[in-house]
């Protein structure tokens, strides 16, 4: 490791830094792996002494803690209780740690056990999973949140060097459409396609509508996000509501509003049944 | 020789995701050596029921971050089966070549990542950069080309973008291509040099006569589909799934474990190897040579050098799908397939094994029923077993605990386990 590093001629401390995760694809720290041409620049940044992972030796002295997953199991909980007291700096890594991520799907059953009958009949497991599968905010204090499934390594790098430099941390405030728009990207709906572009944070550069697949909301709502006028576009565009409940609940992001469709498109169908 | 020991690792290290060793021996007798899977279940099989076709194959990715191409793939197959719907060869040669540079990754995160360290005792690859920068930068420079060539055909390296039933939303641009070619043929000479570095480490001298699961090669090196084979003799067809990997549950894990002719079997690039070696293109063929591998090995340990030997194939295999690629005039690369009532099975080898997904589908291509069977789950019970006779022959020769505990941990390490993965 290099010593000695600055920035704009000030000497900077390099923050002591762990990693954990819960339940989760572990595929955000995978992302933090990748970008192999900064990889080490950006290692240097920070003085990694916990990182399962990819190394053996651990600390339980450190300023900043990245913590990847939702908490799923009661024993999960007790562990990030105990990262919280020992960290200075707890951000959440991606939509798991965020929302819930695609974890909190098993959520959307109104008998919670189901998952775990389906699954282990009435085997015993060695852990325990909750009713509810929960994002980090729902049990600790979380200070910084870092979105995406998976996270975007530039977005990464940016707030991370933020982080350490002391510089003020914000997220794009405006939709996906915006810098899919700029980029001069065909829109989805045109082609007949589902998109939330219109109503998610940005900050990814349109990474998926940028493929010709529809953005499915990994980064949460944007600042003004109108989902009855998201509503409008799938109507006008002929594509069922139920296509755009399956995008807003994937990730989590958008709990009140999936909830609501949900009960609308539920609603809907009862009346038409009776 | 009197050895006693008590060894408890929590959350072993430099293996993707969580699991735990213990082992006891008293004065050189083992007590126990258990292999304990205390990952999170994520319960895929109930999120997936209510789901339309569509939306399967990106979720199902999300089952892992490391294998994420071959979940995506393995459920594109289960449901163009259900809906009898054949992908054209182009988008069949695509889908491999994306598949390729998965392996690729995916071995050589396990082999410089999360193996190599033991071999030169150091805490991780990172802190190998101020002694041996150039094993460093040769694992970047092999991760990154993998990557690159994954971005290129799938859109992204993780969770791919571009992969759908059907086909592709997007194909690559064909002059990339050309140099993703290029580049792969210099990147033989930087896999050479990986095996200089295997071959000067020593790998522990350990064997167990073990059944071997694959996909059967019948004229290639088998990678999507086909029939499934065990080295005792067993052939299913892909659809027969359930009776090669016969699952249950233990108390130990919440990951279900298998077996089929034994009390246990292993897939991965060792089986593959051992069950289709005489496929491997030539200078793979040399590389398992060198190493010893073929015909058949019993050394789980050696895994890891079937994986480097991998590397290489698929390196040369890749070549050759670029070659036919930009051979032929490319057709649209995207058709809907049609829904339908059915069930489809999808089996895969993805860099730790085969993969299975299986769906029931109602006429609409709602999913009623899925089920996933991942390689690592496959290969649990095979860790215990290797780990019972690993430690008992070891604390038998009166190896200090360190040592067990270090031979230990390699062992679990040597089989890449994608814990999080198996606990899907």
């Amino acid at each position: 490791m290099q010593k000695g590093l600055s920035y704009l001629g000030r000497n900077l401390p390099r923050p002591r830094v762990a990693f954990f995760e819960f339940t989760s694809c572990e595929g955000c720290q995978l992302q933090l792996l990748n970008d192999e041409h900064n990889l080490l620049d950006f290692l240097n940044l920070l003085e990694i002494v916990t990182f399962r992972e990819a190394m053996t030796s651990a600390s339980d002295q450190y300023d900043i803690a990245f913590v990847e997953g939702s908490i799923s199991c009661s024993e999960e909980v007790a562990q990030l209780q105990e990262i919280r007291t020992r960290a200075a700096t707890l951000v959440a890594l991606g939509s798991c740690a965020c929302f819930g991520g695609i974890n909190q799907l098993r959520n959307r059953f109104s008998d919670s056990d189901w998952p775990s009958r389906l699954v282990y009949g009435d085997s015993t497991i060695p852990m325990t999973p909750l009713p509810k599968v929960l994002p980090l905010h729902a049990l600790v204090e979380v200070d910084l949140q870092i979105f995406g499934c998976p996270i975007h390594k530039g977005d990464v790098e940016r707030i991370v060097t933020n982080l350490v430099v002391g510089k003020k941390i914000s997220h794009p405030n405006y939709p996906v459409c915006m810098e899919c728009t700029a980029a001069g990207h065909i829109c989805l709906f045109e082609h007949g396609e589902a998109c939330l572009g219109p109503v998610t944070r940005a900050g990814c550069n349109a990474w998926c509508p940028a493929e010709r697949s529809g953005c499915q909301g990994c980064r949460g709502p944007a600042e003004v996000a109108n989902l009855e006028e998201l509503e409008q576009i799938f109507q006008q565009r002929g594509i069922p509501l139920e296509v755009m409940l399956d995008y807003l609940e994937c990730h989590g992001g958008f709990p009140e509003w999936s909830a609501r469709l949900r009960q609308k498109l539920a609603t809907a169908t009862t009346q038409h049944t009776s | 020789m009197k050895n006693s020991c008590d060894i408890s690792i929590k959350h072993l290290t430099r293996v993707e995701g969580h699991g735990n060793i213990s082992i006891k021996v008293v004065e050189g007798q083992l007590v126990h050596a258990h292999w304990e899977v205390v990952e999170s279940p994520r319960f895929f099989e109930a999120i997936l029921v209510g789901k339309s076709w569509w939306s399967a194959p990106s979720l199902c990715g999300r089952i892992c971050g490391i294998c994420s191409i071959g979940h995506t793939l393995a459920s594109i197959r289960a449901i163009e089966r259900a809906f009898g719907f054949e992908p054209p060869e182009q988008t069949r040669t695509l889908r491999l070549l994306l598949k390729h540079m998965e392996t690729l990754q995916s071995h050589v995160l396990h082999i410089f990542f999360l193996a190599v360290p033991d071999f030169l005792n150091a805490d991780s690859l990172l802190s190998l950069r101020a002694g041996r920068p150039e094993i460093v930068e040769l694992a970047a420079r092999l991760k990154k080309l993998a990557n690159d060539g994954a971005d290129l055909i799938g859109g992204r390296r993780l969770h791919p973008t571009r992969l759908i039933v059907g086909g592709f939303t997007k194909l690559p641009r064909q002059d990339m291509l050309v140099s993703l070619q290029q580049r792969l043929r210099q990147t033989r000479h930087e896999l050479s040099k990986a095996a200089e570095l295997m071959h000067s480490f020593v790998l522990p001298d350990f064997q167990r006569e073990t059944e071997y699961v694959s996909l059967k090669g019948e004229t290639r090196y088998p990678f999507i589909g086909g029939m499934l084979l065990s080295s005792d003799g067993v052939i299913k067809e892909e659809d027969n799934y359930l009776e090669m990997t016969n699952e249950y549950l233990t108390e130990q894990s919440t990951a279900k474990w298998s077996r089929l002719s034994r009390d246990s079997f292993a897939v991965g690039a060792l089986a593959r190897l051992n069950n289709n070696g005489t496929l491997l293109h030539p200078g793979a063929r040399a590389m398992a040579d060198s190493f010893g591998l073929l015909p058949a090995c019993h050394n789980p340990f050696y895994n890891t050098a079937a994986q480097l030997v991998e590397c290489l194939h698929v390196v040369e295999d890749s070549e050759r799908l670029i070659g036919r690629l930009l051979a032929t005039t490319w057709q649209n690369s995207r058709a809907t397939p049609i829904p339908r009532a059915g069930k489809g099975v999808g089996a895969i080898e993805v860099p730790r094994g085969i993969l299975y997904h299986s769906y029931s589908l109602d006429k609409q291509g709602i999913i009623t029923k899925a089920d996933c069977v991942i390689p690592t789950s496959q290969n649990h019970a095979n860790i215990q077993h290797d780990l019972t006779k690993l430690v008992a022959e070891s604390a038998a020769s009166g190896l200090p605990d360190s040592e067990i505990a270090q031979l230990a941990a390699m062992l679990v390490r040597a089989y890449d386990p994608c814990i999080s993965c198996s606990v899907h």
